[in-house]
């Protein structure tokens, strides 16, 4: 018997992979042969293939700008670790209402528009916003600081959007840290450091890794927050990137910006993997033999 | 360290943590009342900025948009994804792992990228910059969010009730409808506020593949905001946080799972 082809199934299976395939897989290898064009104001890309676009990348015109915007986004991401960090930890050890309300808490601006936070920054670091006044009127200093338009606005602007995609994975992993690991510890006379080196850090490592990949992989990308905060220097990877497609139309460049972004997130994304093996290979909690 | 002094240590943390986080979208709220312009002084409370808001068509239009946009992209996002989620969990298909993978790298990529990839294909395809654009890229960064939810729902009920329908010889359809659907349906009202949510704050994907035809709040927020101060900015904060907690009330009582 011949199974008709229009079944639920095939249905279901078809629009997967229509949609997938046609929206995400050819789009990437898109991007992937654009990058190996040449660039034309009037048609975007034209033949013949050329590698330069490539070579530009190591020009060292926009290797100093790569590297800043690496610098920027890194810098974002170790602060939303600092704080995210200890957070997540005061917070897996409170009575689980608290913990209920806190977390709902930490989702709503989660959930709030980040251009609509990234302007609340924009007012608040401003020379008469809020954060100047504390400064005056706690006579830190003497008049307004030049806060905004500086790197330093941008990294606090990042760090003010982005906290939340920190905290949340790291909860989830000190969710999944078994107390009795850390009593046995104890028991077993380790001093707060050692039981933070050898238990609780090697166990929430996938939770830290994920959240700095989700931390730092959109941080490169967020130009809307350099354009508001930073004026107009054109500091991360994502200002960049949109120059070249929208302002020079040099889509090649812009394409072969985007491919090395990808190519570091698979680098990143590797080692988040391989750091999750290492941890059920010893043992960890994931293990449901436990 | 004893045991009031870490307490206290730990409140004041999580306190500071918090008062940072909301005091500049509170000072956005606030000000939305204050009758000064730059808000750096109380004037007194008004509604007049309300009043200007919706006397702004464009930015009326703009938001209203926006909702289109994010409640279609939603509405569609989440039928897909949910017939996906049952892909991925039930069926075998060649290109199986590659589906996955896509997914994968659509959650994963920054949206730079992924912005990008849909400019390249829609200018390829001949698609239009405008509502169509929009509604494809939005369907399809709200997608993996939407399979998730409903993935990690699905492996969590019992196989056996679905062999047990499949033994009395119901359809893939009716099993879907009668017993799968009624089973992950907060997971499907989940993935929906879910995608809503994020189609309505995104900016970096929607600067890309909008067109003139068409304009969504993101893009007139940002040119609003570029230039300088504007009170109705205010408004639209307050209004798009009250949305934003309205929907993650829903969703947390919905799922009551830990985010």
């Amino acid at each position: 018997m011949i199974k008709p082809l229009f079944t639920f199934r095939y249905s279901v299976i078809a629009l997967t992979l229509f949609w997938l395939g046609l929206f995400v897989l050819v789009p990437h290898v898109l991007v992937l042969i654009v990058s190996v064009l040449s660039p034309d104001p009037q048609h975007l890309v034209v033949w013949p293939l050329t590698l330069d676009s490539w070579a530009r990348l190591f020009d060292p015109l926009y290797l100093e700008v790569f590297w800043y915007s690496l610098w920027l986004s890194g810098l974002t991401t170790l602060i939303c670790l600092l704080l995210g960090y200890p957070f997540a930890w005061v917070l897996a050890q409170l009575p689980a209402w608290w913990r209920g309300v806190l977390l709902f808490l930490m989702i709503v601006p989660f959930w709030t528009n980040s251009l609509i936070r990234t302007y609340a920054i924009k007012l608040s670091l401003g020379n008469k916003g809020v954060v100047n006044s504390l400064l005056v009127g706690l006579g830190i200093t003497d008049e307004p600081v030049e806060l905004l338009y500086t790197p330093f606005a941008v990294v606090f602007g990042l760090v003010y959007v982005l906290l939340p995609f920190m905290v949340l994975p790291l909860v989830a992993s000190f969710d999944k840290l078994d107390k009795h690991l850390l009593e046995a510890a104890r028991d077993l006379g380790a001093g707060w450091w050692q039981r933070f080196r050898h238990v609780v850090l090697p166990l929430t490592m996938p939770g830290v890794i994920a959240g700095c990949l989700i931390v730092f992989l959109p941080a490169m990308g967020m130009f809307y927050v350099s354009d508001l905060l930073g004026g107009a220097k054109n500091l991360l990877l994502g200002n960049i990137i949109r120059n070249q497609f929208m302002v020079v139309h040099d889509w090649p460049f812009g394409a072969a910006l985007s491919v090395a972004l990808i190519m570091l997130m698979a680098m990143l994304l590797w080692l988040y993997f391989a750091a999750n093996r290492r941890i059920n290979r010893q043992g960890g909690l994931d293990d449901d033999g436990i | 360290m004893t045991g009031f002094n870490r307490k206290f240590f730990q409140w004041s943390f999580i306190t500071a943590i918090f008062a940072w986080l909301y005091l500049p979208i509170v000072l956005l709220v606030v000000n939305s009342f204050n009758d000064s312009k730059y808000g750096h002084e109380w004037k007194g409370f008004t509604w007049k900025w309300y009043e200007k808001l919706f006397e702004n068509e464009a930015l009326v239009q703009a938001f209203l948009n926006s909702l289109l946009i994010a409640g279609l992209a939603a509405t569609v996002a989440t039928i897909i994804g949910t017939l996906m989620a049952l892909a991925i969990h039930r069926y075998r298909f060649p290109l199986k792992g590659t589906a996955s993978g896509m997914l994968f790298v659509v959650m994963m990529s920054p949206d730079i990228v992924l912005a990008i990839t849909f400019l390249v294909v829609f200018i390829a395809l001949g698609i239009q910059l405008g509502f169509w654009s929009l509604l494809i890229a939005h369907i399809t960064f709200c997608l993996p969010f939407v399979v998730i939810t409903v993935y990690a729902q699905l492996k969590g009920f019992d196989k056996h009730l679905l062999e047990a329908a499949q033994d009395l010889g119901a359809s893939e359809s009716r099993i879907f409808r009668l017993i799968i659907l009624p089973l992950v349906f907060p997971a499907i009202i989940a993935g929906w506020l879910l995608s809503f949510t994020l189609s309505l704050d995104d900016v970096i994907i929607s600067s890309f593949v909008t067109g003139p035809s068409f304009e969504i709040l993101p893009i007139r927020v940002f040119s609003m905001v570029k230039v300088g101060v504007s009170p109705e900015v205010n408004v639209l904060a307050t209004l798009l946080l009250i949305i934003s907690l309205l929907l993650v009330t829903l969703s947390t009582l919905l799922l009551r799972r830990k985010y």
